[in-house]
């Protein structure tokens, strides 16, 4: 799209400056992989995603660490630094200091700084975690079904409809909604979080299902295809040694971009009430907080929000270059 | 700014001699500019910008919608309120400010009622001349007609039961299904003749002028009763009759012109129209009481968030504002059937423990409720203020005499329950926080639990096989009177014999000595005495320590300047009494 062809003539462009750099410096042929991390690199935008990305998942294992030195423990009231007739932080700017980064919660003053650092653990958790579940079983089934076309592809493809029809959110808040307090050995947050991740994972599977079966089915009229198959390869070696490897590009292109809708999910479903349980602090409930207060003090509201908004973003901007310099013809 | 002139008005004294005001200079011009002292509470215990001025209309307006008009099927305190407007019922709240507006005067009956038969014969003398708006007299056979049609369920499931649990009914359910021709059948009522009406019950009851203060006895002409459509027009009695009613959407009200001054002697009708309108956002309701293009607004529970920080953070807007005591009161109840909880010095060491100003801040701070330090209201007759549990002295949780009872109660590291919430409340999610923080610091782990308010007492806390199965040691919940009065707020949260399998108000108070109070209070006639055993039950519950107090809520009211003869009828916990406003406007 936006990043310019690798065209033949570029490369040989590169060639005098090599030689003008000194003798010894010999011409290599490029891996796939260096030729599109050489195109990234150009794209301004996808690095400065990156580079938020990274900070993102930085921040959500180093969380316990950053609140310690910055904030206050996340479920910690404060509030004597609450107006008691209004109910929102006293100070302007929703209770911004020197102590509280981000300011206060109303009602009981927790801090929002804190509280937003250790939103972003179960935000990418259960996003990343949901993601490599659809895209596992996406992949799975998108390359058996493209592959083995014919009654194979007909049952998977229909039960893609059938999954891309489902009200998902109707569904996600009914079963949310029964899990027990103990399951499966898990119990509390751990077992909320794990019946989210498996509820966003497992529907999501056939957007990328779709997309990998579309590819294996013209990957596998390939000449080394053909090639293995008549050395005697059978299915798995095609399927796995075969044809995966060239699927790697689409996998992690719409890894990176199921990740930020899978936030965006795991906020609404938390917005619902049916993530997991308070005090444990996530984006979704507190922007659900905050709801009730947002003409009083809009700053609650905000934090939450751009924190949402700037990892979504940046996880798509990051995506869409990747995209660009693994297939510049998608 | 102009400058107002605090017109030196005595206004108590205006309220000592009832409603008829001295004008307060009734000069035309200059709606905005008070009359009145207005100020914060300006109409709490007292009325604000009296006035003997008539005319104009008076705009009201509702989020929601009526459960519905028809008096028998109605169960509100704001629309027992109302109704008052166009129904009168045998007896009813004086239209007074403050305290006094939880006495009971006669209204359609000449006077209260005359008890026999060991309190549970009641008989009342129905006023002469009064008629409906077609000018039809007013008959006790009517009064008993419109109980008769109360105690149909089916037909009108909102109203309460308290007719259908008292009146010896011998099986009698709706007149609707009457073989009587005059459709009179119940022989629970008699009326022995058109002024007299007399009811008898299967269990004594000695307040039971409160009974005959709902509005289903409000009589109902049975030729013109059409069942469930009554509520289309219902025909008045009350000094206003409707007009138009356009169901879901908006109705009005004009001055019946049969309604008599001299046969009420405690209606003091001001406008000459009422406009209602329905299903209006609610920070658009706000935000119109604000700006003066509606006058009430019927819920009376106080404006929302946004407009509470705007007014109280304007001086000028604050000065038009009421903070209202109500009879509800926002609690939590212990669960003795779950262990450690059913030894008292547990339950003790989570009552000294819990964090007092939590709870008030959870729902609104000072503001929003006083720190509730009993289970009855001040606002209710025999309230008794005491502090068993040190919410003065440590409001934030007192942790020394906390451990000292968890010592004696053999949990000296504390133990681990739950705490049930209803997820839609936002509030009581914040009191589940709160208290979760609190308990911690003695060692006790709360678990939070939501559950969906819709079936919150029929299947989750107000089960008691559910709450013992999923070890709901503490309930959040809230309760509000039917009437200012101990049987109405205490009797259906403290009597352990009203707890069944499901549905419970009741979340597991079960005391014997409780039971036997509320069973002395049913037969107590003396009405001070009466109050003082409520009183005493609702210090036997907090010294068996079953019961979290909250907050005794608060809300905050705003009248725009330009209304007369405003004032917070306690009778209604904490609205405006709707009966006398005015309007300059």
């Amino acid at each position: 799209m936006t990043a310019p062809l690798e065209a033949p003539g570029a490369a040989s462009e590169s060639q005098p400056e090599a030689v003008l750099r000194g003798a010894g410096v010999s011409i290599r042929g490029r891996s796939l992989g260096q030729i599109a991390w050489l195109r990234l690199k150009r794209d301004k935008v996808a690095i400065a995603g990156l580079v938020i990305v990274t900070i993102l998942i930085l921040i959500a294992i180093l969380a316990p660490l950053i609140v310690k030195l910055l904030g206050h423990p996340p479920n910690e009231f404060h509030q004597n630094l609450i107006d008691p007739n209004l109910q929102t932080p006293k100070g302007s700017f929703g209770g911004i200091s020197k102590d509280f980064l981000l300011g206060l919660e109303p009602v009981n003053g927790r801090d929002l700084f804190s509280r937003v650092v250790y939103g972003s653990r179960i935000s990418l958790l259960i996003a990343f975690l949901a993601t490599l579940l659809s895209m596992v079983l996406g992949t799975v089934m998108g390359v058996i079904a493209g592959y083995f076309g014919g009654w194979v592809d007909t049952v998977i493809s229909r039960s893609m409809d059938v999954f891309l029809a489902f009200p998902l959110l109707l569904f996600a808040i009914a079963l949310a909604g029964v899990v027990p307090d103990s399951a499966f050995g898990l119990s509390g947050n751990a077992l909320r979080v794990a019946v989210l991740i498996f509820i966003i994972g497992f529907f999501n599977w056939p957007y990328i299902g779709r997309i990998i079966r579309g590819q294996a089915l013209s990957l596998r009229e390939r000449e080394f295809v053909d090639a293995a198959r008549s050395l005697g390869a059978r299915a798995p070696y095609i399927l796995f040694r075969e044809m995966l490897p060239n699927l790697v590009a689409p996998i992690l292109v719409y890894f990176t971009l199921l990740i930020p809708t899978n936030i965006l999910f795991e906020a609404a479903l938390t917005f619902l009430g049916v993530g997991v349980r308070p005090p444990t602090p996530t984006w979704g409930g507190m922007l659900s907080d905050a709801t009730h207060y947002y003409q009083i003090d809009p700053e609650f509201m905000l934090v939450p929000g751009l924190a949402i908004f700037v990892t979504v973003l940046s996880f798509n901007l990051f995506g869409d270059g990747l995209r660009d310099a693994l297939d510049p013809r998608a | 700014m102009r400058k107002r002139t605090v017109a030196a008005l005595a206004v108590t004294a205006v309220i000592a001699g009832g409603l008829a005001a001295c004008g307060g200079g009734g000069s035309e011009g200059e709606g905005s500019t008070s009359k009145g002292a207005a100020a914060f509470n300006a109409a709490i215990g007292k009325v604000y910008n009296a006035s003997d001025k008539t005319g104009g209309t008076l705009r009201f307006a509702n989020s929601g919608d009526w459960d519905s008009l028809d008096p028998a099927d109605t169960y509100y305190a704001w629309s027992w309120n109302f109704v008052r407007l166009y129904g009168r019922a045998l007896t009813m709240f004086a239209s007074a400010p403050g305290q006094a507006g939880t006495k009971l005067v006669p209204d359609l009956a000449e006077s209260l009622g005359t008890p026999s038969d060991g309190n549970k014969t009641w008989t009342y003398k129905l006023r002469s001349g009064v008629k409906f708006e077609d000018g039809t007299p007013v008959t006790s056979k009517d009064v008993k007609y419109a109980v008769e049609r109360s105690l149909d369920k089916t037909t009108f499931p909102n109203g309460p039961t308290y007719f259908n649990d008292f009146l010896d009914t011998q099986g009698y359910t709706s007149p609707y299904q009457d073989t009587d021709p005059n459709k009179l059948g119940l022989k629970a009522i008699e009326t022995p003749d058109d002024q007299t009406i007399v009811f008898h019950m299967t269990r004594p009851y000695a307040g039971f002028d409160y009974f005959a203060m709902q509005p289903s006895t409000i009589p109902v002409p049975q030729a013109k009763d059409t069942g469930s459509k009554y509520k289309e027009h219902v025909i008045a009695t009350g000094p206003y009759k409707f007009e138009t009613n356009e169901l879901g959407k908006q109705f009005t009200l004009v001055r019946n012109d049969q309604w008599d001054a001299s046969t009420d002697p405690n209606r003091k009708p001001m406008p000459d129209k009422i406009t209602v309108q329905l299903n209006v956002n609610s920070d658009d309701i706000d935000n119109r009481l604000l700006s003066g293009d509606l006058d009430v607004d019927v819920e009376g529970s106080g404006v929302r968030p946004a407009a509470q920080g705007r007014i109280l953070s304007d001086q000028s807007l604050k000065a038009n504002a009421d903070s209202a005591i109500t009879t509800r009161h926002w609690y939590s109840v212990m669960n003795v059937d779950v262990p450690p909880l059913d030894n008292i010095h547990c339950r003790k060491a989570i009552e000294y423990a819990w964090d007092k100003v939590g709870y008030q801040n959870a729902y609104g701070g000072p503001i929003g409720g006083e720190i509730a330090t009993g289970l009855m209201p001040p606002v209710i007759p025999g309230f008794e203020k005491f502090d068993l549990y040190d919410a003065a002295g440590s409001p934030s949780g007192n942790i020394e005499k906390a451990k000292a009872e968890l010592q004696e109660c053999g949990q000296p590291n504390g133990f681990a329950t739950n705490i049930s919430y209803r997820v839609e409340r936002p509030k009581e999610k914040a009191v589940a926080e709160a208290e979760q923080q609190a308990l911690a610091k003695i060692g006790v782990k709360l678990t939070v639990k939501p559950y969906p308010q819709g079936d919150y007492f029929k299947l989750y806390a107000g089960k008691p096989a559910f709450t013992k199965a999923n070890k709901l040691g503490i309930m959040v919940a809230g309760w509000a009177a039917d009437w200012p009065d101990g049987f109405g707020f205490l009797e259906q949260i403290t009597d352990s014999r009203v707890i069944h399998e499901a549905g419970n108000s009741n979340l597991g108070i079960k005391i014997p000595a409780v039971d036997a109070l509320i069973d002395k209070a049913l037969v107590t006639n003396d009405t001070q005495e009466r109050d003082k055993i409520w009183g005493e039950v609702d210090k036997t519950v907090m010294e068996n320590a079953v019961l979290l107090p909250g907050v005794w809520s608060k809300g905050l009211l705003y009248r725009p300047s330009y209304l007369t003869n405003v004032f917070v009828n306690d009778g209604f916990g904490g609205e405006y009494d709707y009966a006398t406003i005015g309007t300059t406007k």
